[in-house]
């Protein structure tokens, strides 16, 4: 009976001696993935901005990169918020709260930016924007982790606003999408309008997604404003140019400005009706060697020639990859300060640098849209006029609303 | 033996929910108590009183911009907030009441349905309500001053305890004389009327409670997810309260309680791809008019009822 | 011409051609509801539905508008008939919230299948050559599009009412709401009525969304809103008449023309206020039958 006894004892012993050797030897689970979300608006109606090429650009800069950073596999997360900021937030907080996503990107459009901004304000995370252009998110919605990539309703005011002015517009009728974008520009645009000595005659808001402006361009028409703002994005900039046409809107020498404009939507509406627009903006894809290599890499896996947010994005998920791999860690304090500290100068940005409110500072262009027999190929569209240098692209930290800003 | 067995589902249903956070995400969690209650609430209104009011979701969204805004923009404290949200879809459930119970049946549906569109409209154009973008950022605060909200345990915490209070109230409504007059109503006014029971002042006092216990669930929800859209005064969320109380089954307590944990599991599934769900919620509501217009709850307990006859028969 | 004169009149005549749109779809809605009893939630998405076909038909087939118009509401008719005989059928004894709630699921799933696969902004239709340019009319330049739409809709409406109200087939669709047994003993065949109705009303949304393409873009969300102020309009008009909801539908358009003067903000609430009003005041409905 004892020796029995003993030989189980002993054979149990060995037994868990011999596992618990065989579980020390079962190399380390690898380390999660960095997680990368792509959050933008891929079936409203700035689909066309960011949506699936966003997506695109994202995984090219990962692939770019080499797949790897601190060991660990680089994940690309992608989803729709179909323009609405409390669809944004929900799934923007299931990511950075059940998901592991650790930086979320894009954030077309204004709106939408904004409300992710604050929520990854209040979790402590990194959000980078590379299509609302509101000038809010480094203003008053100004984040410590949040990072705005490209140009805003300043520089677009300061841009084709002043610039449309300069021309001899002097009386002004603004048709404004009601909502952040809209009423950050036609606020801003007002500014500089007054400042020139123009005059503003006329505003009238109108519901994002509106189909028909027929009445409000007909309002438009009968203030004899010289110049009639269009402070509408997507495909509401859009309809309202076509119907513009329909109605003979300019017939009485009066100009259409559409106050933000990108190139997909000068391709759809054709050189026809959109030649003699100005525009600002941060990136054309003919603009230069690098913007053309860049470009025809992305048009191959896109079809489409590449907009400013897409770029961006490109541009923003590259510089944030090479500050987890200097900081040797995907923290956000350590990410943020490497990312501050290091310039960016690729085909988006030249000698760009992000200031302590938020703001990557780059040089902008303002350009203008060919007549039909200055294009020589689809996608040829813009005469670019002059840069904008940074210092005058954006709001002088001086007179900024962020409080992070130390005046 | 029906007592016993209730109420030992109520301790499964309450022990459940107690440790469901442990595992389950529990903003989720959170999402699917308020929608539980919302649809609870309405079904006071659609199920027991027989009227399909079909803009519920003005009282769930008036209480939700209103407890935003007094946070956000006023510094209220969070329970004076939901207060005063309560509050004020409750009132807003009086003058529905007004306007619409004049008239009954499609008549009622139209009206409800109509003065919810021109509350939409008031959120969508008075500067106040942020228009299209809403409210944002609402901070959670802290319960009475110490209860801190940001931590999301504490808040799921204090969220069960107010919707099982809430849910409980329903349950005594229900169950009260003031109940069976409504059920009463519902089968038939005329004899109701006859037997001298006021029945209009009593379809004023559900209205009205029905709202603020709407009222309560946007008000809650808004702690949650920190913001108020006009998402949340749409006719689809109207449209899917409906559906809620048609899944789980109108005319019973759990009913309601089931199908809103079913939309917001839907939801939740799905959230990423925006347009699957509304497209399943159409083809389940399809379904269940056609095939299933007792739902769950409702067929589940007509089956034990006709077991039991069935068995008491054969005792017999 | 003085600028506010101009701002009332070219408002007005923009008022007039929503408003003909406006009549169009609350027709359609007023004679399922009048003769059916089915509170049809469903009539703005099949405007929307007629609008896409008319889209496709331009895409894959290379049918041009005047095709889609006579195409575009048969194939709407052959759908209604579909789904009255698949889904409505059971519901005609039950209680009309049941008809309000399945049509209101048809609604739902009809929107979602047309935003999966052409997204929020939808698709663009072009406008047809004949109709390139606009007539002067001193205070505004109205585009001749528009011109048709006022003319087609309103000649459709007359059409209609009178084939309900002063020919044989009108009144035996007229007598199988009232009273389907004792019809039936005429030998009348009762169920078609029915079916005809439903069908006839769905080929009137298949039209206005034809109508609308080329103007309103074809989007999933077009007949959203639609749908809300459609029913308004037919409250106003008063349930029971289908002259009640044409007046309205013109009315409204006009109100909201003027409205869009004043406070152009306001107008989308002007329906619901003249609702709220004629409900306190002529509960039936300006022309309705109680």
């Amino acid at each position: 009976m004892n020796q029995k006894l003993h030989q189980c004892i002993l054979a149990g012993a060995a037994w868990l001696l011999a596992s618990s050797a065989a579980i020390a030897q079962t190399p380390a689970a690898p380390p999660p993935p960095l997680k990368i979300g792509v959050l933008t608006d891929m079936s409203s109606i700035n689909s066309h901005m960011g949506g699936a090429g966003a997506v695109i650009a994202a995984k090219m800069a990962v692939q770019d990169f080499g797949g790897k950073v601190n060991g660990r596999a680089i994940e690309v997360v992608s989803a729709d918020h179909q323009g609405k900021p409390e669809v944004a937030a929900t799934i923007a907080r299931k990511w950075y709260e059940n998901d592991g996503v650790e930086v979320i990107t894009e954030l077309t459009n204004s709106a939408v930016a904004i409300a992710v901004q604050n929520l990854a304000k209040g979790l402590g995370k990194i959000n980078i924007v590379s299509g609302g252009v509101t000038e809010a998110l480094i203003g008053k919605e100004c984040s410590p982790t949040g990072i705005h990539w490209t140009f805003d309703t300043y520089s677009l005011a300061v841009g084709t606003t002043r610039a449309v002015v300069q021309q001899g517009a002097k009386r002004w009728f603004f048709i404004t999408a009601d909502y952040a974008f809209g009423q950050s520009m036609q606020a801003r645009a007002t500014e500089v309008i007054n400042s020139m000595g123009a005059t503003m005659v006329g505003s009238v808001l109108v519901p994002q997604g509106t189909k028909d402006f027929s009445s409000y361009l007909l309002r438009a028409k009968a203030s004899g404003a010289d110049a009639i703002a269009l402070a509408v994005a997507g495909n509401d900039l859009l309809n309202a140019i076509k119907q513009a046409k329909e109605f003979g809107i300019t017939k009485g020498g009066q100009r259409l400005v559409a106050s933000i404009l990108f190139i997909p939507e000068v391709d759809a509406l054709g050189l026809d009706a959109t030649q003699g627009l100005t525009l600002t903006t941060n990136f054309y894809w003919d603009r230069d060697d690098s913007t053309r290599a860049w470009s025809k890499r992305f048009y191959d896996q896109h079809g489409s020639m590449p907009t400013s947010p897409q770029a961006g994005n490109y541009s923003s998920v590259t510089h944030y990859l090479k500050a987890v791999a200097a900081a040797k860690s995907s923290d956000p304090k350590l990410v943020l300060q490497k990312m501050r500290d290091t310039p960016v100068n690729d085909f988006y940005a030249r000698n760009g640098h992000i200031r302590e409110d938020g703001k990557l500072v780059h040089e902008l262009i303002l350009a203008e849209v060919k007549k039909p027999s200055e294009s020589k190929a689809r996608w040829d569209y813009y005469k670019v006029l002059a840069p904008i240098p940074h210092q005058s692209a954006f709001i002088p930290l001086a007179q900024s609303e962020c409080s992070l800003v130390k005046k | 033996m029906k007592n016993t067995q209730n109420r030992l589902l109520l301790l499964l249903f309450v022990g459940v929910l107690a440790v469901a956070p442990l595992a389950i995400y529990p903003v989720f969690l959170m999402e699917a108590l308020t929608m539980a209650l919302f649809a609870a609430s309405f079904n006071l209104v659609f199920g027991y009183s027989g009227l399909l009011s079909f803009g519920h979701a003005a009282f769930y969204g008036v209480s939700a911009y209103a407890t935003a805004f007094l946070i956000k923009d006023h510094g209220f404290s969070t329970e004076l907030a939901l207060l005063t949200a309560v509050a004020i879809s409750g009132a807003l459930g009086a003058l529905f009441g007004l306007l619409a119970l004049k008239r009954r049946g499609i008549y009622f549906s139209m009206v409800t349905l109509a003065l919810a569109e021109v509350i939409y409209f008031i959120a969508l154009r008075w500067p106040a309500t942020g228009g299209e973008d809403g409210l944002q950022g609402v901070p959670r605060g802290a319960l009475f001053g110490w209860l801190e909200l940001n931590d999301t345990m504490t808040l799921y915490y204090v969220l069960l305890v107010m919707v099982l209070a809430a849910l409980a109230l329903i349950h005594r409504i229900i169950h009260s004389p003031f109940g069976l007059v409504l059920r009463g109503f519902c089968d038939s006014e005329q004899r109701t009327l006859s037997l001298g029971y006021e029945v209009q002042q009593h379809l004023m006092v559900v209205m009205t409670l029905s709202a603020a216990l709407a009222g309560l669930a946007g008000g809650l929800k808004v702690l949650v997810f920190q913001f108020a859209t006009l998402s949340d005064l749409s006719w689809h969320l109207s449209g899917l309260v409906v559906l809620a109380c048609l899944i789980g089954g109108t005319g019973t307590f759990w009913g309601p309680i089931l199908g809103g944990i079913a939309i917001a599991l839907l939801h939740s599934l799905l959230a990423e791809s925006g347009s699957w769900v509304t497209l399943i919620q159409g083809v389940i509501f399809i379904a269940c008019v056609q095939f299933f217009r007792e739902g769950f709850v409702g067929t589940l307990s007509k089956r034990l009822r006709n077991r039991r006859a069935t068995s008491l028969r054969e005792q017999a | 011409m003085s600028g506010y004169l101009e701002i009332i009149l070219s408002q007005m005549m923009l008022g007039l051609v929503n408003g003909s749109f406006y009549a169009l779809i609350a027709l359609g809605l007023a004679i399922i509801v009048s003769m059916l009893g089915i509170i049809n939630f469903a009539q703005g998405a099949f405007y929307m539905m007629g609008a896409f076909l008319a889209w496709m038909l331009n895409e894959y087939l290379g049918m041009g508008y005047w095709a889609a118009l006579l195409v575009v509401p048969a194939a709407m008719a052959l759908f209604g008939i579909l789904v009255e005989r698949t889904l409505l059928r059971r519901l005609y004894d039950a209680n009309p919230v049941y008809g309000l709630l399945l049509t209101f699921g048809i609604a739902l799933a009809l929107q979602s299948v047309f935003r999966i696969k052409y997204g929020i902004s939808g698709r663009s239709y072009s406008l047809p050559e004949q109709f390139h340019g606009a007539l002067d009319l001193g205070f505004m330049d109205l585009p001749y599009y528009r011109a048709w739409i006022i003319v087609l809709s309103i000649t459709v409406c007359i059409a209609t009412i009178v084939l309900v109200e002063r020919t044989r087939l009108g009144s035996y669709l007229r007598a199988a709401m009232e009273n389907p047994r004792l019809l039936e003993t005429f030998g009348i065949n009762v169920p078609l009525m029915i079916t005809f109705t439903f069908a006839f009303g769905l080929a009137l949304a298949g039209l206005a969304g034809t109508l609308a393409a080329p103007v309103y873009q074809v989007s999933s969300q077009m007949g959203a809103h639609m749908i809300i102020v459609a029913f308004a309009i037919v409250v106003i008009g008063g349930i029971g008449s289908l002259t009640g909801a044409v007046v309205s539908g013109l009315a409204i358009g006009m109100i909201e023309g003027m409205t869009k003067v004043f406070y152009p903000e306001g107008a989308g609430v002007a329906v619901f206020i003249a609702m709220a009003l004629v409900l306190m005041f002529r509960p039936a409905g300006l022309l309705g039958k109680g």
